[in-house]
C-alpha cells in the first residue's frame, strides 16, 4: 500500500497541478470575453451583458451552454478529417504552454515532511508554482504558439469556402510576418537575462538595477506588443476574419462547439503573450519592495506575488480590449509594410543595441 | 525503461508519419504528415536531453518552414484527380539508396560493437543552451559562419528570382520609380 502510494503521488501532483492551473487559466478566459463585452459596451455607450445573473456574471456559463446545444453543421463538401483536426490543434497548442507559465515564487517556508504521512515529503525544499520546468521555455512557447496557426490554416482550407480560404491564406502570410519581429524582439530581454528559463528571467530582472526589463527594453517590449496583436489575430490586425470583406474569415464555416474551441483558442494565446510579455518585460510575478513588507517564499508573499502576476495580466488584457474598441482594421498591404519595413528593422536595431550594451556591461 | 518506451512510442510515430507523407497522393496530407514527422523528432530529442535541439526543431521546422510550404500548397490548390507523373526508374533508385542507408546503419553499429569502449563524457549541461551556444561561437565558429553565408546566398537567390527582370525591364523600373518620385515632389497645388 504504501509503495503504490509512493509510486503514485509524483503522478497525482502532477494531475492536480495540471488541473488547477487550466481550470485557473479557463476561468479567466472566460471572464475575459464578458470583460471585453462589458468594455466594449461602455466604450461604444451602451451597457454590454446584464441578463444572465447579477452583474452579467453568469454570461460565460451561459454561452457555453448555449455552444454546447447548437445545431453543429459540416459543410458537404469538406474535407472532413482536416475539419474536424483544425480546431483540436487550435486549442491544444493554445493550452500547452500553460504547464510552463510561471504563476509565482516558490514557497519554501512548509515543512513537508511533517505534513504528508508516509515520508512522502522527503526530499522536498520547495513548492514551485510552475508546472514543468524547461531549460528553453521562451522557445519552447514562441514553438508551440506556431505550431498553433496550423489550425487556422487547416480550417480555411478544409471548410472549402472562398472567404475561409482567404482568412487561412492571410493568417498564415500575417503569422509569418510577425513571428520574425516578436522572436527579434524576444531576443533583446534574452540576452540581458543569459537565459532562455522563464523563471530564470524573472530572476534576472529582480537582480538588475532596472528591476523590470521594460525600461532597458523600451523598443522590445513595443515591438513584442504590437507583433503579440498580429499573432493573436487581435483588432487592429485581425485581418483573417475580417468581418466586412470575408464574412467571418477562417471560421465562417464552423459552428457550435468548433467555433466555441477556435473562439476559446484566440482568447488563451491572447492570455499566453500577455504572460510572455508580463515575463519578459514586466518582471512577471516580481513586485519591487514586497520582500520588505513579506518574508520571501513564505505563502502571503506568493500569493501576494501570484496576484500581482494575474494583476499585470489582465491589464494587458485590458489593453488588448481597449485597443479593439478604439483603433480601426488595417488594410492588407499596410499590414505587410509596417510588419517588414518597421517593425522587423526596428525589433533588429534593438537586438544590436542589446548586443553593444551587454558585450560593455560583461566587459 | 519509461524514457525507452517513450523513445519506441515517438520513433513509431515518426517512422509512420514518414510513411504517410510519401503514400499520400494529396499534398496537404503529406504535408500535415511531415509536421507529425518533425513534432516527434523533437519529442524524442527531449527524452535525449536535448531540450534545446527539440524547441528549435519545433519553431524552425514546424512553425515557419512547413507553414510556408502549407501556404504554397493552398495557395496552388492542386486539384487531386490531376494524374501525377510518376517516374518508375525513381522506385529503383529509391530502393538503392534505402538498401545504402540500411547499409550504413548497421555498419556504425558494428564499427561501434567493435571499437574500445570510450567513456562518453556525459555531465548535466550538455545539450543545454549555454553550453551549445558557446560551442558554436568558439569552437565551431566557421562552420556556423559558412552555414551564415550560404543562407545569405539563398535569401538574395530567392529576391533575384522572386522579381526576375530583364536589363531593359530593369531600367523601365527604376524610370518609373524615379518620375513617381518627381511627381510625388511637385506641390499638389500651384500656388
Amino acid at each position: 500500500m504504501e509503495s503504490v502510494i509512493k509510486t503514485i503521488f509524483p503522478f497525482a501532483v502532477y494531475a492536480v497541478a495540471v488541473l488547477l492551473a487550466f481550470q485557473g487559466v479557463l476561468m479567466i478566459v472566460a471572464y475575459t470575453v464578458l470583460a471585453e463585452r462589458k468594455v466594449l459596451g461602455w466604450i461604444q455607450g451602451r451597457i454590454g451583458p446584464n441578463r444572465v445573473g447579477p452583474w452579467g456574471v453568469l454570461q460565460p456559463f451561459a454561452d457555453l451552454l448555449k455552444f454546447i446545444f447548437k445545431e453543429d453543421l459540416v459543410p458537404d463538401k469538406s474535407t472532413k478529417f482536416v475539419y474536424f483536426l483544425a480546431p483540436l490543434v487550435a486549442l491544444t497548442c493554445a493550452l500547452l504552454p500553460i504547464v510552463l507559465y510561471p504563476f509565482g515564487p516558490p514557497i519554501t517556508t512548509i515543512k513537508w515532511n511533517e505534513l504528508l504521512p508516509y515520508g512522502l515529503g522527503e526530499g522536498i525544499t520547495q513548492l514551485p508554482l510552475t508546472i514543468a520546468h524547461i531549460d528553453v521555455g521562451v522557445l519552447f512557447v514562441l514553438g508551440i504558439t506556431s505550431v498553433g496557426v496550423y489550425g487556422i490554416m487547416l480550417a480555411g482550407w478544409s471548410s472549402n469556402s472562398k472567404y475561409s480560404l482567404m482568412g487561412g491564406l492571410r493568417s498564415s502570410a500575417q503569422m509569418i510576418s510577425y513571428e520574425l519581429a516578436m522572436g527579434a524582439s524576444v531576443i533583446g530581454a534574452v540576452m540581458l537575462a543569459g537565459t532562455l528559463d522563464l523563471n530564470g528571467i524573472i530572476y534576472a530582472q529582480i537582480h538588475s538595477p532596472f528591476r523590470w526589463f521594460i525600461i532597458p527594453q523600451f523598443i522590445g517590449f513595443i515591438v513584442f506588443l504590437i507583433a503579440a496583436f498580429a499573432e493573436t489575430n487581435r483588432v487592429p490586425f485581425d485581418l483573417p476574419e475580417a468581418e466586412t470583406e470575408l464574412v467571418a474569415g477562417f471560421h465562417t464555416e464552423y459552428s457550435a462547439l468548433k467555433f466555441a474551441l477556435f473562439f476559446m483558442a484566440e482568447y488563451v494565446n491572447m492570455f499566453t503573450v500577455s504572460v510572455m510579455c508580463t515575463v519578459l518585460f514586466l518582471g512577471g510575478w516580481y513586485i519591487p519592495g514586497l520582500s520588505h513588507i513579506v518574508e520571501p517564499g513564505s505563502i502571503p508573499y506568493a500569493l501576494i506575488s501570484h496576484i500581482g502576476f494575474i494583476g499585470k495580466i489582465c491589464a494587458f488584457l485590458f489593453f488588448y480590449i481597449w485597443v479593439r474598441g478604439t483603433l480601426p482594421r488595417f488594410r492588407f498591404d499596410q499590414l505587410m509594410n509596417f510588419g517588414w519595413k518597421f517593425l522587423l528593422p526596428l525589433a533588429l536595431i534593438n537586438v544590436i543595441l542589446t548586443i553593444i550594451i551587454v558585450y560593455f556591461l560583461n566587459s | 525503461m519509461a524514457s525507452s518506451v517513450l523513445f519506441f512510442l515517438f520513433a513509431g510515430l515518426a517512422i509512420a508519419c514518414a510513411i504517410s507523407t510519401v503514400y499520400h497522393k494529396n499534398p496537404l496530407y503529406s504535408a500535415i504528415s511531415l509536421i507529425g514527422v518533425f513534432l516527434s523528432l523533437s519529442c524524442i530529442y527531449v527524452t535525449l536531453a536535448a531540450p534545446f535541439i527539440a524547441a528549435v526543431q519545433v519553431l524552425i521546422y514546424a512553425g515557419a518552414i512547413m507553414v510556408l510550404v502549407v501556404f504554397v500548397i493552398m495557395l496552388l490548390n492542386l486539384d487531386e484527380k490531376d494524374p501525377v507523373n510518376r517516374l518508375g526508374y525513381l522506385y529503383a533508385v529509391g530502393g538503392g539508396l534505402g538498401v545504402i542507408l540500411l547499409v550504413q546503419t548497421f555498419f556504425i553499429f558494428y564499427a561501434v560493437s567493435k571499437s574500445p569502449v570510450h567513456a562518453v563524457k556525459t555531465d548535466e549541461t550538455v545539450g543545454k543552451t549555454l553550453n551549445l551556444g558557446s560551442a558554436m561561437y568558439t569552437e565551431y565558429l566557421l562552420p556556423v559562419e559558412i552555414v551564415g553565408v550560404l543562407l545569405m546566398m539563398a535569401v538574395i537567390g530567392g529576391v533575384i528570382l522572386a522579381r526576375r527582370l530583364s536589363q531593359p525591364q530593369l531600367e523601365l523600373v527604376v524610370e518609373e520609380e524615379l518620375e513617381e518620385r518627381i511627381v510625388e515632389e511637385k506641390p499638389l497645388v500651384d500656388l
